[in-house]
């Protein structure tokens, strides 16, 4: 039990943790792609340019390149020194001679030097990422050319400093006022309780229709809630409204048909299925079976859900989370069968799919307040209030991002630019 | 003390994962890859759990002789010929190309996964037919730009008219882009709100 809320709370704080990381991942990758690509080609594999022209450069005595500019990055972990360098004269003079940069590194100045990067001939700019913080180190740029190769002179020693804010100060600054706005609200809330008035959402109202429609015909509910796992906020999202949903499902009597197809969320689902069973003095109704794993192969789980659609035949269906190419399939194939079908997806790209197929869709944010819409607490409703002022905050930050553009002033832009 | 300190650990947690985003400082970004390491080897502990789980439901079905438990035996077969063909002396080189476990994955695993996603075809255009019907003005302008969309991204479309393929463009990049945007700021605003009432121990429904 205990490593079970270990896990939820490992999961919240994943959250955000996970989506930054992706982001991270992809902007190395990239940096790297374009760091290594011209490194590919070194001066003996180049091939060579039989042509009067190229004959002339490899007659060509490449100069060299000059060290304009060596510092900290800013706003890291003290992990990685900018260098700048003006490039070859031999590069106006003789187009061409130069095929790349490579960034020397050593530890000393009379030290051995390394290479540590290289650079196409168009750039003159490189981010050493592989120091060490408060390290002391001096660079060197050589300039490859076909025959011959010069280096500039030793520059440093440049230190790399760990920081202890990135500088998104715009960043920071939005995500304080939504937090602000939002524990205002909640502040606000607490002192009015249960007079919080929050847009009624279609989709949520339709719940208790269609689980009672299968009650009515005697016919299981069937719930998925994504195919991703706990790390998910979707997934999250999904768990807080499974307890609402299973809460009514227990006060009709109805079965709850759970097909998991990530361990961990089958076993979150277990806990919060039997959690609602029991605030509804059903305990004994709970049936753990019905929630059970299928497989992590995501088509070998829409075969599975499938297949208890087609015999089970489920009278209303919830797919809410996390959905890739599944969703049109799955959707089809309730559809097929008759049930009644409501959706909800953060992943915008299968919207269109759950909106076609399905007979309510809970659309984007809609999935995150769900949980809070239906449990119909002043206080969780005050949240979803404080993220409409936010909203308001956004609409007016566009507004005035469009007028600074017409105008020509990029400053609005750059404040609200990540790097 | 069985609610306090689950809602304890999701409230420094989530505040540290804030904090992170913030703060680049190695000894902070080490703990937070140690947290997250962690989640990794809960998720490792998950998938025997799942494993265990799948034999067990599929084991007292066949046991009850419930509806269609024949099925239950390919599946428990096939579930042992893979363990079997994972862990068994080939399992240095399980994932090597042209091990009987690759073999297996390649010639059987992967068909019938495809074959499954070879049904989206047929699912989009059935769903496409029923959400184009033209019952009222907002289908029936989805229903044109659905049909200019669908010519500017097909040659014969440039063949009727030289201008779809700019149209389509036009609309992806314009009207779509921002329609897009719009739900991505109410998504990410709704995942911050949600965060916060999970952190501050308003939202627990899954631990009541």
């Amino acid at each position: 039990m205990i490593l079970k809320r270990i896990a939820v709370s490992l999961s919240v704080q994943a959250l955000r943790a996970t989506a930054f990381a992706g982001v991270a991942a992809l902007v190395l990758a990239l940096g790297a792609s374009a760091a290594t690509t011209p490194g590919e080609t070194s001066p003996e594999q180049a091939p060579a340019d039989q042509s009067p022209a190229g004959q002339a450069l490899t007659q060509v005595t490449v100069l060299p390149p000059e060290i304009t500019s060596l510092k900290d990055t800013p706003h890291d972990a003290g992990t990685s020194i900018d260098i700048a360098w003006q490039v070859s004269p031999s590069e106006a003079s003789a187009p061409g001679s130069v095929l790349e940069y490579k960034v020397m590194r050593a530890d000393s100045p009379s030290g051995e030097f390394a290479e540590v990067g290289a650079t196409p001939t168009a750039s003159s700019t490189y981010s050493d990422g592989t120091t060490l913080p408060h390290r002391q180190y001096w660079y060197r740029i050589d300039a490859i050319g076909l025959t011959s190769s010069a280096s500039s002179g030793v520059a440093g020693p440049a230190v790399s400093v760990m920081q202890w804010y990135n500088g998104r100060t715009s960043v920071l600054g939005l995500v304080v006022f939504c937090c602000a706005s939002i524990l205002i609200y909640i502040s606000i809330a607490r002192r009015k309780m249960g007079k919080v008035f929050v847009r009624r959402i279609p989709a949520l109202d339709a719940f208790d229709e269609a689980i009672g429609r299968a009650t009515e015909m005697g016919k299981s509910v069937l719930y998925v809630a994504g195919g991703l796992d706990i790390d998910d906020p979707q997934t999250v999202a999904s768990m807080n409204i499974l307890a609402r949903v299973a809460e009514k499902v227990a006060t009709y009597g109805t079965r709850l048909l759970m097909p998991c197809c990530r361990a961990m969320q089958m076993s979150m689902a277990r806990e919060t299925v039997k959690e609602s069973y029991l605030r509804v003095g059903k305990p004994d109704d709970y049936k753990e079976e019905d929630i059970r794993y299928l497989t992590d192969d995501q088509f070998g789980f829409v075969a599975g859900v499938d297949g208890i659609m087609m015999r089970e035949r489920p009278a209303a269906n919830f797919y809410l989370g996390a959905f890739y190419a599944e969703s049109l399939i799955l959707a089809e194939t309730g559809f097929s069968t008759g049930a009644i079908q409501i959706a909800g997806t953060a992943m915008i790209d299968q919207l269109p799919f759950f909106v076609a197929a399905c007979d309510y869709t809970l659309i984007g944010e809609e999935l995150y307040a769900a949980g809070a819409s239906l449990s119909e607490d002043p206080v969780q409703l005050g949240t979803i209030k404080g993220q409409d002022v936010a909203k308001a905050l956004f609409v007016v930050i566009i507004i005035v991002g469009i007028v600074f553009s017409l105008a020509g002033n990029p400053l609005f832009y750059r404040w609200f630019s990540v790097h | 003390m069985r609610r306090q300190l689950p809602l304890a650990i999701i409230f420094v947690m989530g505040v540290f994962t804030i904090v992170t985003n913030f703060i680049p400082a190695k000894p902070v970004a080490d703990l937070n890859q140690m947290f997250r390491n962690w989640y990794l080897g809960i998720i490792t502990f998950f998938t025997f759990l799942g494993t265990i789980n799948l034999a067990r439901v599929s084991g007292e079905r066949l046991k009850e002789k419930s509806r269609d438990w024949q099925y239950h035996i390919i599946l428990l077969m096939a579930l042992a010929t893979q363990l079997f063909l994972g862990f068994y002396k080939w399992s240095p080189d399980a994932l090597r190309e042209g091990s009987p476990f690759m073999y297996v994955y390649f010639n059987l695993q992967f068909p019938l996964e495809s074959t499954m996603y070879s049904l989206l075809a047929f699912f989009m255009t059935s769903a496409s037919f029923r959400a184009f019907r033209a019952r009222n003005k907002e289908a029936l302008l989805l229903l044109l730009a659905a049909v200019v969309v669908m010519l500017g991204r097909v040659p014969i479309g440039s063949s009727i008219w030289h201008g779809f393929p700019s149209v389509t463009e036009w609309l992806m990049s314009y009207p779509n882009a921002a329609a897009k945007r719009g739900i991505m700021i109410g998504i990410d605003l709704g995942l911050i709100s949600m965060s916060l009432r999970m952190i501050l121990g308003i939202e627990r429904s899954y631990m009541q």
